[in-house]
């Protein structure tokens, strides 16, 4: 128990550092991009946002696969600590693109020029789903496993979603795709840190929700034996 | 008994079943029309050639009316304990899935092919093609085959039918997607060349649900 706190202090430290870096890395080292501004410096945070989710919604497939062959609560409180980060990076990401959206096309959501907006979206939605999933079905054992099932279901159904949605406006290269391929070395550097320092406070978040998540399992199960120690 | 007359046992059960009372057949089917004719005004107030939003109602209406099946034939197995019969039964859990599965294809593919003369007339189009048949067919196998586990899911959830729509309607997004666009392409007239990138897309989709939901169903009913 108080191996797995240094881990969890340790990143707290790391996160906290790193984020503050890339902060100034985001808004004072990396250059002005040359037709949209200081617009642009959304974009670090925005794809590293997306790519939380995506990593997130990951995770929750090995846990729920692991808990499906093992039966162990510990993989169902990763999965739902997963979910529960995961879907706040997940609107974080919708969010700022929309805003990136609004200051590129003038619209608050683009549905031809930005298929990308949509699919984000649907993980939204998938996880929400998940959420909603838990909320209503009885029994732990019960709500693992059926949790876990969909879990396992919603990721493979990303990739789908993915190509039709890409398919559906048969567009490719939009800005943002070409803004990929020509970043500058300053601009680069900015954004492979800016995803470093989001996943590593991604994994700081989810230990520590685990730890909660657990935290809550041993007060039901304390609960329990006063109940049954005290009722009849 | 072999495998497949295990499965079949289970697709004749629930036919003999619906056959008796008609009782899902008749809800799906009036809730599909008045889908159809709901559509058909709110989009004629305001769009100039209805055949543009037709491909888009046809599948909404078809997801729609899957919901409703596949929420029946779930529920239906709770009532008495069925399930619980069919588990206790000497047959690979997987037989029940493939046993459910295609008795809800065939239930679905029934009521679409009544929809689909309705639907011709309404919206004056020329639906029974081939490659839309086929189209139709491959997107149901789609709502079929991953909505058989959600079903089974669902209904073992407090909010019962709700919960289905909530599950279903972001997996089988790409399948009404793919669908929506090929039923188009076709209906402008298209040549197959053109859509079957849509098609293949089906096929890979409903591959591989069946094989995701045929590996996970019985971790689903086991409880």
């Amino acid at each position: 128990m108080s191996r797995s706190f240094r881990i969890e202090d340790l990143l707290t430290w790391l996160s906290g550092l790193s984020i503050i870096v890339a902060l100034y890395l985001v808004f004072v080292y990396a250059p002005t991009e040359a037709t949209m501004g200081h617009v642009q410096r959304i974009f670090y945070f925005h794809v590293s946002s997306a790519w939380v989710g995506f990593l997130a919604f990951f995770v929750t497939l090995i846990a729920g696969v692991a808990y499906l062959r093992g039966g162990n609560r510990a993989w169902d409180i990763l999965a739902l600590s997963s979910v529960e980060i995961g879907i706040t990076f997940t609107a974080m990401a919708v969010i700022t693109g929309s805003i990136w959206a609004k200051a590129t096309w003038n619209a608050w959501w683009p549905w031809q020029q930005e298929p990308r907006l949509v699919l984000v979206t649907i993980l939204l939605l998938l996880y929400l789903s998940y959420l909603v999933l838990r909320a209503f079905v009885e029994g732990e054992e019960r709500t693992a496993r059926f949790a876990a099932v969909y879990g396992i279901v919603a990721f493979v159904s990303v990739p789908f979603t993915f190509m039709s949605v890409r398919w559906w406006q048969r567009l490719h290269p939009v800005i943002f795709e070409s803004e990929g391929m020509h970043l500058a070395p300053a601009m680069l550097a900015t954004f492979l840190f800016s995803l470093l320092a989001f996943t590593i406070l991604y994994f700081t978040l989810l230990l520590h929700r685990r730890r909660l998540g657990k935290l809550a399992d041993q007060v039901d199960g304390l609960k329990e034996r006063l109940r049954t120690g005290e009722g009849g | 008994m072999s495998y497949l007359s295990k499965v079949l046992a289970i697709v004749w059960k629930d036919v003999v079943a619906e056959l008796r009372t008609k009782e899902m057949f008749s809800s799906m089917l009036v809730f599909a029309l008045l889908v159809i004719v709901i559509f058909n005004f709110s989009f004629d107030l305001r769009v100039e050639n209805i055949a543009q939003v037709a491909p888009g109602v046809l599948w909404v209406t078809f997801a729609f009316a899957s919901t409703l099946e596949l929420n029946r034939s779930l529920a239906l197995e709770m009532e008495n304990d069925c399930l619980d019969g069919l588990l206790l039964a000497p047959m690979d859990r997987s037989a029940i899935y493939f046993g459910k599965m295609l008795g809800n294809l065939i239930f679905i593919c029934t009521i679409e092919a009544l929809i689909l003369p309705i639907f011709s007339v309404l919206f004056d189009l020329n639906l029974i093609q081939p490659s839309l048949l086929l189209t139709i067919f491959l997107g149901t196998v789609g709502f079929a085959g991953v909505g058989t586990l959600l079903s089974a899911i669902a209904v073992n959830t407090r909010a019962r039918e709700v919960m289905l729509p909530v599950l279903l309607f972001p997996i089988i997004l790409p399948v009404v997607i793919a669908a929506t666009k090929a039923t188009g392409g076709i209906l402008d007239g298209l040549p197959l060349g053109d859509i079957a990138h849509w098609l293949r897309f089906l096929v890979a989709f409903d591959i591989i649900f069946l094989v995701v939901s045929y590996m996970t169903f019985d971790f689903v009913v086991q409880g």
